[in-house]
C-alpha cells in the first residue's frame, strides 16, 4: 500500500484530505506544519506528500526545499495543495521540485486526477 | 412528466439529433430541461412540451442542446491521448510528409477541452515551424458550447482535471477566477456549430476524427449513418478515434479496429497492415 503524508495547518483540511486519499487506497499520516512533516519524513519517507503552502513554523516551500536535501528526499512525489493559486507561486513550487499542484478549493475528483497525473492511481 | 410528453420529446430528439433517450428517467429529463424552462418562462415540463407541439423551433433547438451531454475535460482518456501522440500521429505524419497538411476533426467538442488538448500535443511537436499546415476543426450541436469553447476560458475546477500543472502554466493565462487558453493554441482550432445528422459536405480529407463517447447516445440506425459519413470524409489513411469502450463493429462495414488500440478504427479498405488481425 502506498503511503501519503498530508501536511496542512488546518485540522479539518487534513481530515478531509486523508479520508479522500484513504478511499483511493493510500495509508495516511498527518503533519500540521513543515517542521513536523520533516521529522515524520526522517522516520518514514512517504510515497506522496500533499502539502499546504502557508503554515506556521516552516512554510510548504521551505519544507519542500529542505526535503529535497534530505537523504532519499528526492523520492516522494510532492503535490502542493494550497490557496496560493497564482502563476508566480506555481512556478516557484515547480522550481523547488514540486511534482504537481492542486489549487484550493479542491474535491475528490481533482485529488484523484492529480494523483493519476503523477502515476500513483 | 406524462408518458405522452416523454414520448413526444424522445421522438423529437431522435429526429433532430439522433439522440436516444428511451431509457432516460423522467426526473433526469426535467433536470436537464430546467434551464430551458426558466429561459422561456415555462412553469413545468408539460407546458414546455405543449409549446414544442405547436412547432416552436427556437425552443426545440434549445431543448435539443440542453439534452446533449456536455461533459468534457482536458486529456480525457489519458491512454487514448498517449496512443494518439505516440502511434497514430507519427503514422499520419508519415503519410502526409509530401503535402505537410494535417486536418483533425473533433466531432462533438463540447466546451473545447479535447480540441485544445490536441492543439497542445501538436504545438509541442513544433510542426508549424517545420512547414506544416494544421487545421483542427471542432464541432458541437450546441451553439452555447461552441461559444464557450471559442472563449477558451475555464474554471479553476476544469483546468485541474486531466491537465498537468506544467501545461497550465505554459499554455494558459490567469483571468479573474478563471484560466484562458493561450492565443497561439486558440488560433489552431476552428469551432463551428454542427449537427452530426446534417450534411458533411464541407468536411473532406480528414486525417483523424475524434468522436469520443458520442455514439452511445445514438440509436443504431443513426450510429450507422454517422459512421458511414465519417468514413466518407476521412482520408484513406485516416483514423477514427472513439471512446475506449466504444466500437464501430456491427454498425458500419466501413471501419475495422486498429491493432492494439481500443476504440480506434481505420478504414476497412485500407491496407490490412494496421488493422487488427
Amino acid at each position: 500500500m502506498k503511503s501519503c503524508l498530508v501536511v496542512d495547518d488546518s485540522r479539518v483540511v487534513r481530515k478531509v484530505t486523508c479520508r479522500i486519499v484513504a478511499d483511493l487506497g493510500f495509508s495516511t499520516s498527518e503533519a500540521e506544519d513543515g517542521v513536523t512533516a520533516l521529522e515524520a519524513c526522517r522516520g518514514h519517507m512517504p510515497d506522496v506528500i500533499l502539502l499546504d503552502w502557508s503554515m506556521p513554523n516552516m512554510t510548504g516551500i521551505e519544507f519542500l526545499r529542505a526535503l529535497r536535501r534530505e537523504r532519499d528526499g528526492e523520492r516522494p512525489v510532492v503535490v502542493f495543495c494550497t490557496t496560493e493559486n497564482d502563476i508566480a507561486h506555481i512556478t516557484e513550487a515547480l522550481g523547488a521540485g514540486a511534482n504537481e499542484y492542486i489549487m484550493k478549493p479542491f474535491d475528490r475528483g481533482i485529488i484523484e486526477a492529480k494523483l493519476a497525473e503523477v502515476g500513483l492511481v | 412528466m406524462k408518458a405522452a410528453d416523454v414520448s413526444y420529446l424522445s421522438e423529437m430528439l431522435r429526429r433532430r439529433a439522433g439522440l436516444s433517450i428511451a431509457n432516460a428517467k423522467s426526473r433526469l429529463i426535467e433536470t436537464r430541461l430546467a434551464p430551458v424552462m426558466r429561459r422561456f418562462g415555462f412553469k413545468d415540463a408539460g407546458a414546455l412540451v405543449a409549446e414544442l407541439r405547436n412547432g416552436h423551433d427556437a425552443l426545440a433547438r434549445a431543448v435539443t442542446e440542453a439534452m446533449t451531454i456536455n461533459e468534457s475535460s482536458f486529456f480525457r482518456d489519458r491512454a487514448g491521448f498517449a496512443r494518439f501522440q505516440e502511434t497514430i500521429l507519427p503514422d499520419i505524419l508519415r503519410h502526409r510528409e509530401r503535402t505537410r497538411r494535417l486536418r483533425i476533426w473533433c466531432a462533438a467538442c463540447a466546451s473545447g477541452q479535447e480540441a485544445y488538448s490536441i492543439a497542445m500535443i501538436l504545438q509541442d511537436m513544433k510542426l508549424r515551424a517545420g512547414g506544416w499546415t494544421i487545421d483542427i476543426v471542432a464541432t458541437d450541436i450546441s451553439s452555447e458550447m461552441i461559444a464557450r469553447a471559442e472563449q477558451g476560458l475555464y474554471s479553476h475546477f476544469e483546468v485541474q482535471r486531466g491537465l498537468p500543472i506544467r501545461r497550465l502554466v505554459e499554455n494558459f493565462t490567469q483571468e479573474g477566477a478563471g484560466w484562458r487558453i493561450g492565443e497561439s493554441l486558440r488560433r489552431m482550432v476552428t469551432f463551428r456549430q454542427f449537427n452530426l445528422l446534417d450534411s458533411y459536405g464541407w468536411l473532406e480529407d480528414i486525417d483523424a476524427v475524434f468522436c469520443c463517447n458520442v455514439l452511445i447516445y445514438f440509436d443504431n440506425k443513426t450510429k450507422a449513418g454517422v459512421l458511414d459519413r465519417m468514413a466518407e470524409v476521412l482520408g484513406p489513411d485516416g483514423y477514427l478515434i472513439l471512446g475506449p469502450v466504444e466500437t464501430a463493429n456491427g454498425h458500419s462495414s466501413e471501419f475495422v479496429p486498429a491493432k492494439d488500440m481500443p476504440g480506434v478504427f481505420v478504414k476497412a479498405r485500407r491496407v490490412p497492415l494496421r488493422a487488427a488481425v
